[in-house]
């Protein structure tokens, strides 16, 4: 039977509202809310609109999935209707239902329809691709290069000389004195990628290449995300943290991280001190192997390949994010880093008790 | 539905079974050219591989039920996902496939074998072999007196983490070797179904009355030969690179890391639609048969299963729009991505239609295979959701990645797997399968698979990364990752209960007999399990149901072409 031939009222199932459906709403609503309330609840929800890459996107997502949902309930609807409707009976007698082979027309129908889907769904996307992937770059933009390294990142500011690690300082892009960010993306060792879920999408970070991005975030405040592409043991737990701070505390901010660090006079005095302290905790970091690998800025350590510790201490957390930056946390972070990063690239140095405090000590001062 | 041999011309007698000892048997099976013994082997040694990578999801889903659990330490846990889903894809999902299309794609268009049994044979032994290198890996990864590891970079093996720098020892080597003898395997067996299709088919069978599997199966044969060779092409290189001084991907001497991903999703989405086609083959017999009509619109199912095959070989890009391509380039790869939706679309109006008007006769097969629509929907939908570039830098590596492909690979493929194994079971043992262990199992594995995959997109909307061995508590996904957890249990449970199933069914079941669905293929006009020859004489077609044009001689389907 075709749809044509059926009388009106066979058509459109009357739906008599009962108790039953104000339940199922009830039920939706509060699972809605449900949903809701968790996307809210994590720091690291995509669905934000903090700056304009991660609005669009979210505008975009949301125009996408209400395309889909009527999809899926009208598709769904006539396949769960189809299984019911048709099901064998035990009345049925054993012949076998007409033999029905295609219809050019319905088969025609379901070609053209999905065929216009594509187009609107296409146009929707080109557009917010093409706006955010080439927007045109501010005058007053502010430059980071960000490189990933395993299992941490380093960023440099060029328009101001400043090199620091793991923890990235913005300004937000809003009110008086707000500029946008752009980040020129690259790696030291293997493929990263770099991801703030509220502040927008990802981009590689890959060797040998640079790629670009940018943010403007809208609100300042903390914003979580971590590395989005496998690069090794300790992929997990190479976390990101970025800072927006107000134009004023990012100018402050950055006039910090210029401050270089002096040679302390222990550090240059040759007896043996038994003192925990900074200066001599200096002369042990500058003594062993510490400063192959790290840089502290204005003394002689000028290692590349860890982090930049010249401001360690004014950071919140220590090894790209695994922990709070505490003291104790310090110190035996450097007795043996694989206990709190297995697989993390910084050895165990095999230092004295002592050693490790001198040097705790000394970090603990790097302001 | 019924025991009786219907008179079709080459449908076989049975003969008394030989009474062998067990050294003849396992000889017999050893060099068995015959591609239904090779079929079954296949088959077996792919369920063996499905329970280890399975072991495998469930020490990684353990691990991941809380944040900050210290049940695998993170190289252990990157080795599992990567043997969980090298495992997976190469040596479950194209080997069962494989299998499944040595054993029903000559019986389906009335051949007595493939068109080059002993290639078939090779194909098969090196294809073993390599997954039997591939886990070598875990005890030979480090040398034989190192203490012995499997890779742990990811089935996509990104460069230049497995360059020599990155990773040290042999287990990078042992994968690459694996997948290497694994392609070997693929495209012999890929150039056998090509030629078996084209060369084998029995008198009357044209193209266009060939049924809907051996369609597929063709397609997905040329998909296979078409994609290994860029995967075989970059482990050449990879190979070259960590021993003979080379730097295609060594980015420390002006290589390209960009390279290896071209190279590999080349390859590596094609291989998706490699999977899935034979699904929609299987999906093909069995829905018809479950709702005694037709396939409706079976030219257009032809075009659309080609036309899949054809679209599939230029999306690949759409796994890296993150990457850094340009924004035409991300734009290109968007729309052809979503061109994909058409024909796939397609099909499950198709399939709708077959059911439309029909008289659904739900046993274990057609239980399946209505899971199989609706998830298979769903799968498309976010497809649909990842081809959004512009949305996909945000989803890209997350966990709605995660899910949405284990939506097509377990929701669709898996699902139609087992549908198409209760579905021939009968053929290849001669034996039923229980119908109440087969619905224990359809039901726990549907509860289990939408408590596990359901949930698992929404830590991804949450921001959650794939790849880690962990995750802060402060995230808000750890509830949800228990849940998620429990529920890969549940199916655990599902695909014991199908094991057993199986095994207690090849002594205990109830006899088959030729023909126990009323189905309308080739297949069934001969005895079950069928004799090496599968046909007496070449059966004649004159339809694509011709066993419906005996069963219905006033109203044969011959009358309508």
């Amino acid at each position: 039977m075709r749809v044509s031939e059926l009388k009106p009222q066979e058509r459109i199932p009357r739906v008599k509202l009962r108790t039953s459906h104000f339940r199922l709403a009830v039920v939706a609503s509060a699972l809605m809310s449900a949903a809701e309330a968790a996307m809210a609840s994590s720091p690291t929800s995509i669905f934000s609109e903090l700056s304009t890459p991660a609005q669009q996107e979210n505008g975009l997502a949301f125009f996408v999935l209400g395309i889909c949902a009527v999809i899926f309930v009208s598709v769904a609807g006539l396949l769960v209707y189809a299984m019911w409707k048709f099901r064998a009976k035990k009345t049925d007698t054993q012949q076998e239902p007409p033999q029905v082979f295609g219809s050019v027309q319905i088969e025609l129908s379901w070609t053209i329809i999905p065929i216009l889907i594509v187009v609107v769904l296409f146009l929707g996307t080109a557009r917010v691709l093409f706006s955010v992937q080439d927007a045109p770059k501010p005058k007053n933009a502010l430059d980071v290069t960000a490189v990933g390294h395993q299992y941490w990142w380093e960023y440099h500011y060029p328009q101001y000389g400043v090199a620091v690690a793991n923890e990235l300082h913005i300004p937000v892009a809003t009110g008086d004195g707000g500029r946008t960010t752009y980040i020129k993306l690259t790696s030291a060792d293997v493929i990263h990628s770099f991801w703030i879920p509220q502040l927008g999408g990802k981009t590689d970070m890959l060797p040998n290449r640079v790629n670009e991005m940018w943010l403007d975030p809208k609100k300042t405040g903390e914003y979580l995300g971590q590395c989005g592409q496998f690069c090794g043991a300790e992929h997990a737990k190479m976390l990101l943290r970025v800072y927006v701070d107000t134009p004023e505390q990012f100018a402050a901010w950055i006039a910090g991280q210029q401050k270089t660090q002096a040679e302390l006079t222990a550090a240059t005095a040759t007896s043996t001190d038994d003192a925990i302290d900074a200066a001599t905790g200096q002369r042990v970091f500058e003594q062993q192997a510490c400063i192959n690998c790290h840089t502290v800025q204005g003394t002689m350590a000028n290692g590349r390949f860890g982090p930049d510790l010249t401001h360690l201490a004014s950071r919140k957390t220590l090894a790209s994010g695994a922990m709070d930056n505490t003291p104790e946390n310090l110190k035996a972070w450097i007795a043996d880093p694989s206990q709190f990063k297995p697989g993390c690239l910084m050895p165990a140095m095999h230092l004295t008790d002592k050693q490790n405090a001198q040097i705790t000590a000394y970090l603990e001062t790097l302001k | 539905m019924g025991s009786e041999t219907y008179p079709v011309a080459g449908g076989a007698v049975h003969e008394a079974p030989a009474r062998n000892t067990y050294l003849e048997v396992i000889h017999s099976w050893i060099v068995t050219v015959d591609h239904k013994k090779l079929g079954i082997m296949y088959i077996v040694y792919a369920l063996l591989f499905l329970v280890v990578a399975g072991i495998e999801a469930l020490l990684m889903r353990i691990q991941l039920a809380a944040p900050h659990l210290h049940f695998l330490d993170p190289q252990t846990f990157n080795r599992m996902f990567t043997m969980h889903g090298t495992t997976m894809v190469f040596l479950v999902g194209m080997m069962i496939l494989f299998g499944l299309g040595n054993y029903l794609v000559p019986l389906m268009i009335g051949a007595r074998d493939m068109a080059f049994p002993r290639l078939n044979a090779f194909s098969f032994w090196m294809s073993a072999f390599a997954g039997l290198l591939l886990y070598f890996s875990f005890i030979g990864g480090n040398g034989l007196a190192g203490t012995g590891t499997a890779p742990d970079v990811g089935w996509f093996a990104y460069a230049p983490l497995t360059e020599k720098a990155f990773s040290p020892g042999h287990t990078i080597d042992y994968w690459t070797v694996a997948l290497l003898a694994n392609g070997v395997g693929s495209i012999g067996t890929a150039i056998n179904i090509l030629a078996t299709v084209f060369c084998m088919r029995t008198k009357g069978m044209t193209l266009l009355r060939m049924p809907l599997l051996p369609w597929l199966y063709a397609t997905m044969s040329f998909l296979t030969l078409v994609a290994i060779s860029p995967l075989t092409a970059a482990q050449a290189m990879l190979m070259i690179d960590r021993y003979l001084g080379g730097h295609f991907f060594d980015t420390q001497a002006g290589g390209s890391a960009l390279l290896w991903a071209h190279f590999f999703w080349i390859f590596g989405h094609p291989e998706v639609y490699v999977l899935v086609l034979p699904a929609f083959g299987m999906a093909s017999e069995i829905i018809p048969v479950f709702s005694r009509k037709a396939i409706f619109g079976y030219p257009a199912m032809v075009a659309a299963s080609v036309g899949i095959g054809f679209i599939s070989l230029g999306v690949w890009a759409h796994h890296m729009f993150t990457i850094g391509m340009t924004s035409y380039g991300n734009a290109f790869f968007t729309l052809s991505t979503m061109l994909v939706g058409i024909p796939t679309g397609i099909k499950i109006f198709n399939w709708l239609a077959t059911i439309w008007g029909g008289r659904i006769r739900f046993q274990v097969p057609m239980m399946f295979a209505c899971a199989f629509l609706l998830q298979f929907l769903i799968a498309g939908l976010t497809g649909i959701m990842l081809s959004v570039s512009a949305w996909d830098w945000q989803l890209h590596n997350s966990y709605f990645v995660v899910a949405h492909f284990h939506y097509v690979l377990v929701g669709g493929i898996v699902f139609m797997l087992f549908g198409a194994l209760t579905y021939w079971y009968p053929k290849m043992t001669g034996r039923m399968l229980s119908e109440r262990l087969g619905k224990w199992h359809f039901w726990l594995m549907l509860i289990g698979f939408h408590m596990t995959f359901d949930l698992m997109h929404i830590p991804g909307l949450l921001g959650m990364p794939r790849w880690i061995y962990t995750y802060e508590a402060d995230r808000g996904w750890g509830t949800l990752n228990l849940l998620v957890s429990i529920g890969a249990f549940i199916q655990a449970i599902a695909v014991l209960i199908c094991v057993i199933n199986m095994v207690w069914s090849y002594f205990r079941g109830p006899l088959a007999g030729p023909d126990p669905w009323d189905a309308w293929t080739l297949e069934w006009s001969t005895a079950s399990p069928p004799p090496s020859y599968n046909f007496a004489t070449d059966p004649v077609v004159h339809s694509r149901r011709p066993l419906w044009d005996l069963k219905h001689p006033e109203d044969p389907d011959s009358a309508f072409e």
